[in-house]
């Protein structure tokens, strides 16, 4: 089993599976990384890829370009986004209860206008995907999607963001002292609400990559949980976007290794287990790092100005 | 504008509130029918009609209202301490995969007991089942400091995976023809059929049995007193000399059987087996029914026939409207966005300066 | 000091209330160029708020503010920054994960800005921190910082940003007389260069040694407006209380016999450095031992000991001779009262009644519960009598309890912890944030509970509180505790030398 695995290593295709599978785990948990560095909880992930998946394929099946899918998906996500800030930032409410809201929302919208829009078919329409960067000329990265490739940017972009320009700092100091941002006359609620729009742009984004590039169709579990999982990852992060990039791939990593494990046919094993593994690996995940984490100070206070 | 604490919340907006919820909801949804190309008016009269118009709709309502009943009191105990249990669905799922295994026929336990001393433990092995999928996220959130959320979460995937595994081996169904069913739970247990010509089982008196239970246990018990304060204020409860774990996975505990209860309720009285699509996600719809109850155990009755009749008048509406009936699921996700904002009000006043 | 010119602020008619809470009424004041305003008063008397509202915290209901001859817009502290006010809060604005020069930097460049001048800014921060004497590291975490370069840095981040006019809320609570001494002469500093400071207290002597004028506000009204050369301690006091203030009389007392012993007591924190260590400690019945320090110097470990919420990781700690156990339940049943320092966050629970909050530190005991029912009818007739003895005054006691006033809740909560006459009491901050009435309240309860030979242990940060209360004071610094001494071997200059931390026979 173990010459097995370094055979698999080996191969390239490994690796291509490695990328692909970490594209929307990177795009979604940037999402979070950015509204939770502002001190905004969005569970609202899993139903805002949803909702990326399933506006940017019905753009594209409508015969927009898959370009303009993708920016259609960021918009929609950006929307339901907004949806959570005004819940959360701008009244305040339970973070928790609010993202979960805009989850079952995301879903059960996306489910209905899939249904009313083709009420008759048994198989899911497809489009034309994404085609593999084949002019790009390095190994890995050339059988990916330009969607991988702008997963890859975003990374140093947002670390850039963050870390070094004054937007990035009153992101970040409204995510651990709201009090002093707005004594230095910045608007908390302003870069909150931002801050959360921008990210679920970017969850957005993640879950256009499922309809537009890793498949070809629109199926009603296709996120099963994936957004889920970028939460935990953020704080396996550390709040941090390089790691959250190598937190992504060592997490698709591991999901190749069971996908492979389970076409290897080890019988004596259902392939049930394998599926649980990424649940598993990301409780894992948390509790290992909970202790350690240095969370945004502010993550989850809600912000009122001048309440006593 | 701006929101002005109120020094007590308000009695009159508590009970408005929800009902305010549910008619923003309704006009919020509107726009999805018009969208549908169906009449309005009609379609909310179809599906009140299918939810509660006839004998046959009420009877509909009630079952599936019993499941919705327990998991919105598991969330509303859980929430009440503060400890967010999102796993509902998988403790349903582990509860019902419990009962199976105590009482089921060819691969269920195989004990030769009387059905008076198996009926009671299959109840309750449901219920630790359920339990048992919650303690685990409390223990860790208490010991690690993990947030539940996300972990009560990734373990509703995890369940039903499990329930996956299981229904592919050792409680496969031989006669179910390669259906994903579980063997079938003996005659015996089965819950007493409550109305003639129905599906009302006595589950449903389970389901109502725990609210009350749940409400005076809030409401008399010096462990109410102590999972309210915990949940209310955690550091001062622990101050005063409560025993703020024990309470917190004690709640667990209760929060968990309730779900799995509420998947014994499912085999037993119901669907006779598991299957992996026994629940539409009566768990997190358990959440909003808690919300729109504000948490009240008593209110979660009233939220969960809401939901319930929801579900199942949209199915008949979208029958005759040719509306898809996922609107019902949009309409319970809206309710619950919807109730947060009301809900905001009964804390707080609006004034405009 | 001359002050010339123009005032470079001036408030005209300032209101302002929180419900039924009057917090200003028709306040009118003006500040001069190069000088310092004293804003004297009682907690609770306005000087908070009539400051949030100057610095756009707050929106007043009526008035205007007029800086620098322009119009100030209310409700809006981007515009006072730029208007030129800047502000030093009571508890820092500052980001504990975020290093110095971040925290300064906050605000000052465009935020679409695609880059950070950081090395200019760097320069500047270097050159103000030199010319004023507020040293410290641009590089540091703010959380590794003390408590007064915490404060330098918010000094500095209001310079840095060009303020002409500096607020400062109650700049002393957390300073040792001796860092307060170096924040003065930076204050100094700061006038000569043109600056005007506004300077919130309720200290006496340093409102005399460092201002040049006195406003001294009294339930939301300014009472009166006096330049310090021309005013007394004694006049000041009498406008800021605005009765002739009773000191509760003390009664002489005979130690009875030991009862908490601490020997050697180390508790351990989060870093390398313990929160407490080698703590040696004896408190007798009938006495009260007062703890000084500069708040963050171990207090809080101490009292979370002495409650029960954390362990000894050495030594011994001994009621009667006992060891004292760590858990707050086994604690009370061995009579134990406690006073926490968070009234709202620690001693009460806001969202349940107040009856709830009586009882809930007896949740258990056979009073109040039964097989595990309540026992409402005696819960609630225990917390008529709790209230009707302890003065407090609330609408009912089903209401919950945040609705109390400091001053209630402090009442409900003293008389919660004194039932059943506890042996032992640990009060933390007993009085902290109370108005005088209150806290007179506060102080004849605990000298009853003297006379009646309980041991009391206070920990407390208020100096005049510490000397009017305590027959033996010990000073915590650094963790560590100094000897308990009687009250009259000390000073309040050798009080401060050793809340510094100097030690003691260096005094």
């Amino acid at each position: 089993m173990w010459i097995e695995l370094l055979g698999w290593l080996g191969q390239p295709d490994y690796w291509v599976a490695v990328l692909r599978i970490a594209t929307p785990l990177i795009f979604g948990t940037l999402g979070v990384l950015l509204c939770e560095r502002a001190g905004v909880l969005n569970l609202g992930i899993e139903g805002i890829m949803v909702i990326g998946a399933f506006t940017g394929w019905l753009a594209v099946h409508a015969g927009a370009g898959l370009w303009t899918g993708v920016l259609i998906a960021a918009l929609c996500g950006a929307a339901f986004g907004a949806l959570h800030a005004l819940l959360t930032v701008l009244l305040g409410l339970s973070q928790h209860v609010s993202g979960l809201g805009v989850t079952l929302l995301g879903i059960s919208l996306s489910s209905y206008a899939y249904r009313l829009s083709f009420p008759q078919v048994s198989t899911p329409p497809t489009i034309v995907p994404f085609a593999p960067m084949d002019g790009l000329g390095i190994p890995v990265l050339a059988q990916q999607t330009p969607l991988t490739l702008l997963a890859l940017l975003a990374v140093p972009l947002l670390a850039y963001l963050l870390q070094r320009t004054p937007l990035g700092l009153a992101l970040r100091m409204v995510g651990e002292s709201p009090a002093s941002a707005e004594g230095q006359g910045l608007s908390v609620l302003g870069l909150r609400c931002g801050a959360v729009i921008a990210g679920s742009a970017l969850m957005g984004v993640a879950g256009s990559f499922l309809t537009l590039s890793a498949f070809n169709a629109f199926y009603f579990n296709m996120v099963n949980g994936r957004g889920w999982i970028c939460v935990a990852l953020v704080v396996f992060a550390g709040w941090r976007p390089g790691k959250a990039l190598l937190g992504a791939l060592l997490f698709a990593f591991c999901d190749t290794l069971q996908l492979r494990l389970q076409q290897g046919g080890h019988a004596a094993v259902p392939y049930q287990v394998y599926l649980m593994l990424p649940y598993l690996l990301s409780i894992l995940a948390l509790v290992v790092m909970a202790r350690r984490a240095q969370y945004p100070q502010a993550l989850m206070q809600p912000y009122r100005r001048g309440e006593r | 504008m701006r929101l002005e604490a109120r020094e007590q919340t308000s009695a009159g907006w508590a009970l408005a509130a929800p009902l305010l919820a549910v008619a923003l909801t309704l006009l919020a949804c509107a726009g999805l029918l018009v969208w549908a190309g169906a009449p309005v008016g009609r379609a909310y009269a179809l599906l009140f009609d299918g939810a509660f118009g006839s004998r046959l709709a009420l009877t509909e309502t009630l079952t599936r209202a019993t499941p919705l009943i327990l998991t919105g009191l598991a969330v509303a105990v859980a929430f009440r301490a503060r400890l967010y249990n999102i796993g509902a669905e998988g403790q349903l799922y582990l509860g019902a995969l419990a009962a199976v295994a105590v009482g089921g026929l060819h691969g269920g336990s195989g004990w030769d007991l009387p059905p008076a001393v198996l009926y009671p433990l299959m109840l309750l092995a449901g219920m630790a089942a359920g339990a048992a999928l919650l303690l685990g996220p409390a223990w860790l959130k208490l010991r690690f400091g993990v947030d539940e959320v996300v972990t009560t979460l990734l373990l509703n995937f995890i369940a039903l995976l499990l329930v996956s595994m299981l229904l592919d081996g050792v409680m496969k169904d031989p006669l179910a023809m390669g259906w994903p069913q579980s063997v079938a739970i003996r005659d015996e247990l089965v819950f007493a059929q409550l109305l003639e010509r129905s599906r009302v089982h006595s589950g449903l008196l389970w389901a109502l049995g725990a609210a009350l239970a749940l409400w005076a246990l809030e409401r008399y018990t010096r462990f109410g007193l102590a999972m309210r304060a915990v949940g209310a204020n955690a550091r001062a409860a622990r101050f005063a000399g409560l025993p703020v774990k024990r309470v917190m996975l004690a709640t667990a505990a209760l929060s968990g059987a309730l779900a799995g209860l509420a998947g014994v309720g499912e085999v037993a009285g119901r669907a006779g087996y598991v299957t992996l699509d026994m629940s539409p996600g009566y768990g997190y719809s358990g959440i909003v029914i808690a919300m729109l109850a504000q948490l009240h155990p008593l209110g979660v009755v009233l939220a969960a026939l809401f939901v319930a009749g929801t579900l199942v008048g949209a199915d008949s509406m979208s029958r005759a409207l040719g509306v898809p009936s996922y609107l019902a699921d949009v309409i319970v996700a809206v309710s619950l966005l919807a109730m947060l904002v009301t809900g905001l009000a009964a804390r707080y006043r609006l004034r405009w300066s | 000091m001359t002050a010339t010119g123009a005032p470079v602020l001036r408030l005209r008619g300032i209101g302002k209330r929180f419900g039924p809470v009057i917090a200003n009424a028709d306040i009118s004041l003006e500040l001069a160029r190069g000088e310092v305003l004293a804003l004297l008063g009682e907690n609770g008397a306005g000087k908070s708020t009539l400051v949030s509202i100057l610095f756009g915290h707050y929106r007043a209901d009526s008035g205007s503010i007029e800086a620098f001859g322009q119009p100030l817009p209310p409700g809006d502290p981007a515009a006072a920054l730029a208007a030129g006010i800047g502000m030093v809060h009571q508890h820092f604005t500052l980001a504990d994960n975020l290093t110095v020069l971040e925290n300064i930097l906050i605000g000052t460049e465009p935020l679409w800005q695609p880059f950070s001048r950081r090395r200019a800014a760097l320069a500047r921060i270097h050159d103000t921190a030199a010319r004023f004497g507020l040293a410290v590291d641009p590089a540091a975490r703010v959380a590794r910082l003390s408590v007064g370069e915490k404060q330098r840095v918010e000094i500095l981040k209001a310079l840095y940003r060009g303020a002409r006019v500096l607020i400062l809320d109650e700049p002393t609570a957390v300073l040792t007389p001796q860092e307060s001494s170096a924040l003065f002469a930076t204050l100094k500093e700061l006038v000569a260069e043109g600056l005007s400071i506004i300077f919130i207290s309720h200290k006496l002597d340093e409102v005399l040694a460092v201002s040049d004028r006195v406003a001294v506000l009294r339930g939301g009204r300014l009472v009166a407006e006096r330049a310090v050369a021309e005013t007394s301690k004694a006049e000041l006091a009498t406008l800021m209380v605005g009765r002739e203030v009773k000191l509760p009389q003390r009664a002489l007392s005979v130690p009875g016999p030991l009862r908490l012993r601490l020997r050697g007591v180390r508790v351990d924190g989060h870093g390398a450095q313990p929160r407490l260590d080698g703590v040696d400690l004896e408190v007798h019945g009938g006495e009260i031992v007062a703890i000084a320090g500069v708040s963050g110097n171990g207090q809080a470990a101490l009292a979370e000991l002495l409650c029960g919420l954390c362990a000894a990781s050495a030594g011994r700690v001994e009621l009667d001779g006992r060891p004292l156990p760590a858990d707050p339940a086994a604690l009370l049943a061995l009579g134990v009262g406690r006073i926490p320092e968070d009234r709202t966050g620690i001693g009460t629970i806001g969202d349940l009644p107040v009856w709830q909050n009586a009882i809930l530190e007896r949740w258990r005991s056979p009073r109040f519960s039964r097989w595990g029912l309540l026992r409402r009818g005696a819960a609630r007739a225990f917390t008529q009598q709790l209230v009707a003895a302890g003065d407090v005054r609330l609408g009912s006691i089903e209401q919950p309890a945040r609705g109390l006033s400091g001053g209630n809740l402090q009442k409900l909560v003293l008389g919660r912890a004194l039932d059943g006459e506890p042996g032992l009491i640990i009060a933390q901050q007993p009085s902290w944030g109370l108005d005088i009435g209150a806290v007179a309240a506060v102080h004849e309860r605990l000298l009853a509970a003297r006379a009646r030979g309980a041991a009391l242990l206070l920990i407390s940060e208020d100096l005049d509180e510490v000397f009017a209360l305590a027959d033996r004071i010990a000073v915590m610094s650094h963790g560590q505790l100094g000897p308990a001494r009687p009250g009259a071997e000390w000073t309040l200059a050798s009080l401060g030398l050793a809340m510094a931390g100097a030690r003691h026979d260096a005094a």
